[in-house]
């Protein structure tokens, strides 16, 4: 027998608070499973988008189509009902051309019911200026200026017959994260259905995507005149139409 | 007796294999080698390496890859090819940066020494980290002119390199994050403090009495930008030369896009200025003499000239040749002849 300076009784009420103890980190783990779906639906207008087969009409009644498509969506926060914040630290890299990049898992989301979301745009400057990144950061993804240091937050691509450029070239690489063009927006969307984080349940919002909406109001984008967008000159002018680009897809709550 | 003699021989070839015989010592590299300890007198680096630590298989990795053709598209190139160790890694006599099949680029190659105390790289400034530096002449199609999926790729299908990774990162996978911190892990060692002066200056040797009144000349009239002991300041400044028609490189401005910056370019470390000639952003100078009497004649300077370059006047002969021999003692031959930093494809 291993002597103890703990009585029988004492014995048997450790051994009990441990198993406690023990059983209470286990259901921790088991919550941290994924616990929300943002999945981001791409759209020009009220249309689906579809890459390079479908044209489309600007506001000024220019044609256009899309052959890339790409964004960065970080610091995700979501509040609950009582105030509370949850912060993703994750970043993610939606590609049109690449399905499974646009469902983006958050994980360890305290349980409760949230009544808006909140996103940026873009990459926060600590990440554009501490060394080489992997992942979604990874500059292999072709998001990053190599000579003038930092992520390109948003890529649209395509062709008009109104451009300027050499084969109607429509290139639109917006970011920078240097005041004064810090080109890093955050968008703040309410949820008129409160979004439900249960212990057992995966939630999920679907986010519309409007390409169309990227390229007017507040500032209408002339393909003639802007073709091409390239570093921060001209990159505010389509950041500040982001605001309206995004918009909850109402969604059944499946219980 | 046969079967014994060819169970040597057969332990012979594995050897072989394994390296064990054909290992040149000058390449290898011990813990000792990647010991990193600031130089006396020296300020603490901008970078630390305190989330990519140096192990000597790290650094070996970092080697390979800067002398190794394969990171250029056509295979014809190396980093190591315009950063030559004996001109501390500058380009000896090449004014603008050669590519793969003569492509010619707009600035003079920098010399390679000291970077972990830069604050950013480039004579614009443009990049804000050592260890997201490399990418940039890999990827510049005036350059190097490969994609970083392209040499991940190439890397990817030589067991050697598999080998390597394993070796400096636990596992085999080969990723951009990795390629970029062995790199950094073999760039950031390279420190150059044990020229003449820093002998002087540590008491252990004697200028001669012009290195002496150089030195003098020198605090009194370079000293402000070319900060002792990394002899920059790091700051952009218009130096006084006029812009090249043909370039019209509007430096630091170019990062900034505000005009105040037009023709600004970094203050070079005067570090081994002997061995990195030509000189200036374009290479327009072809040696001190040319570049020292430009600084001595305002009547040259061209419009927005630093004010502390206006402010050197003129420079008498018996003046520029004190400037130059004091010029000559930064020249560092332990780090020009530093068996780590050697391309180790020239193994004896």
């Amino acid at each position: 027998m291993i002597r103890t300076p703990f009585s029988a009784k004492e014995q048997v009420f450790i051994i009990l608070l441990s198993m406690i103890c023990l059983g209470y980190s286990w259901g921790q783990t088991s919550e941290k499973k994924k616990s929300l779906e943002i999945r981001f639906e791409h759209f020009v207008g009220s249309e689906v988008l579809q890459l390079d087969s479908v044209t489309y009409i600007n506001p000024l009644g220019q044609d256009f189509t899309v052959t890339k498509f790409n964004y960065y969506i970080s610091d995700i926060r979501l509040t609950r009902k009582d105030g509370k914040e949850f912060v993703s630290p994750m970043h993610f890299l939606i590609k049109e051309d690449e399905p499974s990049s646009k469902r983006c898992f958050l994980e360890k989301i305290p349980p409760g019911e949230y009544t808006s979301i909140q996103f940026s745009i873009g990459v926060d400057s600590i990440k554009n200026c501490s060394g080489i990144q992997s992942g979604a950061l990874d500059p292999i993804n072709g998001m990053f200026w190599t000579w003038n240091t930092g992520y390109i937050f948003l890529k649209l691509e395509g062709k008009s017959t109104a451009s300027s450029m050499p084969n109607g070239t429509l290139e639109y690489h917006i970011g920078g994260f240097k005041q004064p063009n810090n080109c890093i927006k955050t968008i703040s969307l309410a949820l008129e259905t409160p979004l439900i984080i249960a212990k057992k349940k995966s939630g999920m919002l679907i986010i519309k995507t409007d390409v169309m909406e990227l390229l007017k109001s507040p500032n209408d984008i002339d393909f003639s005149e802007v073709p091409v967008v390239t570093g921060v000159e001209n990159s505010q002018m389509i950041s500040n139409n982001y605001q309206d680009i995004f918009t909850i897809i109402p969604l059944e709550r499946v219980e | 007796m046969l079967n014994k003699f060819l169970f040597f021989v057969f332990l012979f070839v594995v050897f072989l294999q394994f390296g064990f015989v054909d290992d040149d010592p000058y390449f290898t590299i011990t813990k000792k080698d990647v010991a990193f300890k600031i130089p006396k007198g020296f300020p603490k680096p901008n970078y630390s390496f305190s989330d990519n630590p140096i192990t000597p298989k790290g650094f070996i990795l970092g080697r390979k890859l800067f002398y190794d053709t394969l990171l250029s598209l056509d295979n014809s190139i190396s980093c190591g090819s315009c950063h030559q160790q004996y001109a501390a890694f500058a380009h000896i006599d090449h004014s603008l940066s050669h590519g793969i099949k003569d492509r010619i680029g707009t600035r003079n190659v920098s010399a390679l020494q000291n970077l972990i105390w830069n604050k950013n790289f480039m004579w614009d400034g443009g990049i804000n980290h050592i260890e997201v530096q490399p990418i940039a002449p890999l990827t510049n199609k005036l350059e190097m002119a490969e994609t970083l999926d392209g040499i991940v790729a190439k890397l990817k299908l030589r067991p050697d390199y598999q080998k390597a990774f394993y070796e400096a990162f636990n596992d085999s996978i080969i990723s951009t994050e990795r390629i970029m911190k062995s790199l950094t892990q073999f760039m950031g060692l390279m420190v150059s403090s044990n020229s003449r002066y820093d002998k002087y200056i540590t008491g252990k040797e004697k200028f001669t009495l012009s290195e002496k009144k150089g030195l003098d000349l020198f605090r009194s009239k370079c000293a402000t930008c070319h900060k002792e002991p990394l002899f920059t300041d790091h700051s952009f400044r218009n130096n006084g030369i006029a812009p090249n028609p043909m370039l019209n490189d509007k430096g630091r401005a170019i990062i900034t896009e505000n005009e105040d910056d037009n023709y600004k370019f970094k203050v070079p470390s005067l570090r081994n200025v002997e061995l990195t000639y030509p000189y200036m952003h374009d290479g327009r100078f072809r040696n001190l003499t040319e570049a020292l009497n430009h600084y001595g004649n305002s009547t040259s300077f061209a419009a927005g000239t630093d004010e502390l370059v206006g402010k050197i006047g003129k420079l008498t002969k018996e003046e520029t040749e004190d400037l130059r021999s004091f010029l000559l003692t930064l020249t560092d031959k332990t780090f020009i002849y530093d068996r780590r930093f050697a391309d180790p494809n020239f193994s004896r």
